[in-house]
């Protein structure tokens, strides 16, 4: 297979950046996206070019670290895939592709494909935990679990953080993220003790690292690696209007 | 150097607590004075580093993942265990303790794994706390599975994606203590040396992968929690960023570097599919307690899977192993796949894979029921070969996936540097010879939630390390090495990628050092490996400068560190003249083909001792002597 590449090259986040049109040639349809990217770049390095730069790590679809918009859609836009994962024998011979970083104001570009998503982290350290420390804990079966409850939480849970939903979002927003963690934690008799605190606490930081507001348009949730249901906005939603009735007069800390 | 392990007396299942109570406290308000730096935020790291900071140590931690969310602990996926027999089927911290030293091999040390047996109950009530949605039956407690190596049901276990819901439960700790100001984070932070002042660590150099700037970190220890060697091999089931460089600096320093030949190879990944691949995906060991291993009977038989009659097929581990099957252990599973494609009969592309059949346990438990236990495997599979293997077999092949060995610590956690901590897969302690499923997981957790926390303090109250001294003359003698490494890399100016010389590397200490051993094979290796080292430093090509975010500069830097370990790799696995677990030594075994341990010469610990550039390094054996259990020949069958 042949493809052409038009991808974003940016020196830094300083930088103006712009789209460079590279020839792939010999593309094996077994390939992953990335590992067809791996071959550019040693035909880049080969040429005495810089290569393009990219995160990527455990390449199984879990680490959450790959994020590149592929022909407009972030992680090439098949149904629960990471761009790790996606494989060449989905593309056609002959083809222009597109590469892009997610954009998104809250998601600064830091080289080439790569943005900065500490945000994220920061929202979850505002909040995104149960507050046990280590040790005391009692016996994990004293208390039982629907099983039903036990299967939500963990839909919720298996959010990868890679930002999908955000580059989707035509208002960048973090709903889906803060959606998912939120919900995870309240589901479970664990996580329900501080419930209000937490959901405040991480919507206050989702709005001032810059997220966009939520206009329930479903992209985040179809282009969701983890398929992480827009139900669980609803939840967030749901959970924030309790919280906030709750905490009338109260400060959120 | 002198390797005193420091194994509290007394009786095996009372070390652990009477060496709680030996152990000498920090008071509380003293805490804050130390500062530790955490290498590494995979499960060891991160649990470690939340946990200290919970007891008011000042904590830096280090990761070079964008998050420390992405460490590789994510990836894993059956389970973990723990001896909380809930299923009511025989099992104790005793059973959990024998199963691991057996699985091990008898080349594990004992009291470590008596201790990691003991903290798994507290563990899994720790997770459970953190909200770690584990499964759950539909009464409400939790759901456990089998796995291999073990004939009790002691595996917890969060659909296929245990590590990622464990390794959230330690991020979200850290990232509290992080929100608390406790713990100061620094990603996309590269570690290139340790800085060692008067024999004890105090500190690390690193590198902001960012910007390019070297600078360091000084602490009162230092925890390295930084994954395994995996990737020495090129392809392996780690993340393609995994690395041995921070052991490998810290061994430079005066780290001893235990079994480093002892490599776990997974029996059940996808198999690699051509060139091009940068890593190999791993199924998930737990596919075993439904699917059937298999090959065609005849060699070279091309036959679909369907077409091929039930008695034209070869259930071999079913046939080797009767007692345990399908969940032989990994190192004995991947070694019967290894001959059975060796004599021919191995499926798919090059005939380098073997059948993981589920149509059986379809038939038994219908394919919802398959769905709900492994619906993201199946998913997976299905994605990197575009086959559906609710239809048809898996086809599986053993690939590296965990390396036992690691640097050498001691009863404490501690190693050979004083103040310098191994937590993890980055240490060699608990698994001897080989890892049985679902106990990496468990080994991460116990040592940064229950065991570091305790040991630490007693190094801090009873040493009385100096403080450090930052921007001292170790500071700057180890910034400048690490300087004028990056420059000599970035020199160099030559033809070849970094990633040749890594494939090459690779395939070289895979065809050598491998699945199966040789002395002939080892001894050709040590030849050739300083050769392409030589090669790697007179022809390397890398683009860009060392002042800016650089992919490339970063990956030599890893394989030039790969390509020096592969030589103490290889010279362990030659020294160790006989097979245990995981090391097979093909002069070394039954007449069945099984590894044959000896005893009398290798029931010890090797642990190298660098000796300078030029210098071969030193052996030193810790003598392993057992108490609790009998050493006895594995039997599986």
């Amino acid at each position: 297979m042949k493809l052409t590449l038009k991808v974003w090259r940016q020196k830094d986040g300083d930088s103006r950046g712009e789209f460079a049109t590279y020839q792939a040639n010999d593309i094996n349809p077994d390939m992953s996206f990335l590992e067809m990217l791996d071959e550019v770049n040693e035909s880049l390095l080969a040429r005495g070019e810089e290569p393009i730069a990219f995160d990527s790590d455990c390449r199984e679809g879990i680490c959450g670290a790959c994020s590149m918009v592929i022909n407009g859609l972030p992680h090439g836009g098949r149904k629960a895939t990471t761009a790790c994962q996606l494989h060449m024998r989905l593309f056609e011979d002959g083809e222009t592709v597109t590469v892009e970083p997610w954009r998104a104001r809250a998601f600064p570009v830091v080289r080439d494909l790569i943005v900065d998503r500490s945000g994220f982290d920061r929202i979850i350290q505002a909040g995104g935990f149960v507050s046990v420390s280590t040790g005391g804990a009692q016996d994990a079966n004293v208390i039982p679990i629907p099983k039903p409850d036990a299967e939500l939480a963990m839909d919720a849970a298996q959010c990868i953080g890679c930002g999908a939903c955000v580059a989707a979002c035509k208002n960048a927003s973090a709903m889906l993220f803060v959606a998912a963690k939120v919900s995870h934690l309240a589901i479970l008799p664990q996580g329900r003790v501080e419930k209000n605190r937490r959901v405040l606490r991480m919507v206050e930081a989702m709005d001032s690292e810059g997220f966009g507001n939520c206009t329930v348009t479903g992209s985040c949730e179809a282009v969701c690696p983890k398929e992480i249901s827009l139900n669980f906005i609803t939840r967030l939603n749901q959970e924030y209007a309790v919280a906030l009735l709750k905490s009338t007069g109260q400060s959120a800390r | 150097m002198k390797l005193d392990s420091k194994i509290p007396s007394g009786p095996l299942a009372e070390k652990w607590n009477k060496h709680k109570f030996d152990l000498k406290l920090v008071n509380p308000a003293n805490k804050r004075k130390f500062e530790v730096l955490v290498v590494g935020t995979g499960l060891a790291g991160a649990s470690a580093a939340a946990s200290l900071a919970e007891l008011g140590y000042q904590v830096s931690c280090f990761c070079y993942q964008d998050s420390p969310r992405r460490a590789h602990s994510i990836a894993a996926q059956g389970g973990i265990n723990a001896a909380k027999n809930y299923k009511n089927d025989g099992d104790s911290i005793h059973r959990l303790f024998y199963d691991t030293i057996k699985g091990g091999d008898f080349r594990a040390r004992e009291a470590n794994v008596h201790r990691l047996a003991e903290v798994s109950l507290s563990i899994i009530d720790h997770c459970v706390a953190q909200g770690v949605p584990f499964a759950r039956e539909y009464g409400g407690m939790l759901d456990n599975r089998s796995f291999g190596g073990a004939q009790v049901s002691r595996t917890f276990y969060a659909r296929g994606q245990t590590g990622q819901q464990l390794l959230l439960g330690a991020y979200q700790a850290l990232s509290r203590q992080v929100g608390l100001g406790a713990v100061k984070m620094f990603p996309r932070t590269e570690m290139l040396e340790l800085v060692v002042v008067a024999g004890h660590a105090k500190g690390i150099v690193v590198r902001d992968m960012v910007t390019g700037k070297i600078s360091s970190h000084a602490g009162d220890a230092v925890v390295l929690a930084t994954g395994g060697y995996s990737n020495v091999f090129y392809l392996s089931t780690n993340a393609v960023g995994c690395n041995v460089t921070a052991a490998y600096r810290a061994y430079k320093k005066g780290a001893a570097f235990a079994n480093p030949c002892y490599t776990q190879i997974h029996p059940t990944c996808i198999p690699v599919s051509g060139d091009h691949q940068s890593k190999l995906t791993l199924m998930s060991e737990s596919l075993r307690n439904d699917g059937r291993v298999w090959v065609p009977k005849q060699k070279g038989d091309k036959r679909l899977p369907h077409d091929i009659a039930e008695k034209d097929r070869d259930y071999f581990l079913e046939r080797k192993y009767p007692s345990f099957g399908n969940l032989a252990p990994r190192d004995i599973s991947s070694r019967a796949a290894k001959e059975a494609c060796d004599e021919g009969r191995g499926v798919g592309p090059g005939g380098l894979g073997v059948y993981l059949d589920f149509s059986d346990a379809i038939k038994r438990l219908g394919e919802a029921k398959i769905r709900e236990r492994y619906a993201n495997l199946f998913d997976m599979y299905e994605r990197i070969t575009g086959e559906n293997a609710y239809r048809m077999p898996m086809r599986i092949y053993p690939a590296v996936h965990y390396t036992m060995g690691g640097l050498w610590v001691d009863y404490n956690l501690m190693s050979t540097v004083p103040g310098l901590f191994v937590l993890g897969e980055a240490n060699f302690s608990d698994h001897g010879a080989n890892r049985l499923g679902a106990s990496a997981l468990m080994q991460g957790l116990a040592d940064g939630y229950f065991v570091l926390p305790y040991t630490i303090g007693h190094y801090f109250a009873h040493d009385k390390p100096a403080r450090p001294q930052a921007g001292s003359a170790e500071f700057r003698e180890a910034e400048a090495a690490a300087r004028t490494r990056v420059q000599k890399l970035l020199a160099i100016q030559g033809k070849r990628t970094t990633r040749s010389f890594h494939r090459e590397l690779g395939r070289l200490v895979w065809d050598k050092c491998g699945m199966a051993r040789s002395e002939k094979g080892l001894k050709e290796a040590l030849q050739r490996i300083p050769a392409l080292r030589d090669e790697f430093w007179s022809n390397l090509a890398i683009t860009g400068s060392g002042e800016s975010l650089n992919q490339a500069l970063e990956h030599a830097g890893r394989v030039a560190d790969f390509l020096e370990f592969a030589e103490l790799m290889c010279l362990d696995a030659l020294t160790r003249d006989e097979s245990c677990g995981g090391h097979f030594r093909t002069e070394h075994q039954t007449e069945e083909g099984e590894a044959k341990r000896d005893d009398e010469h290798f029931s010890h610990v090797a642990a190298w001792e660098f000796q300078g550039e030029d210098g071969r390094p030193l052996l030193h054996k810790e003598p392993l002597v057992y108490e609790g259990v009998h050493m006895s020949q594995r039997s599986y069958k």
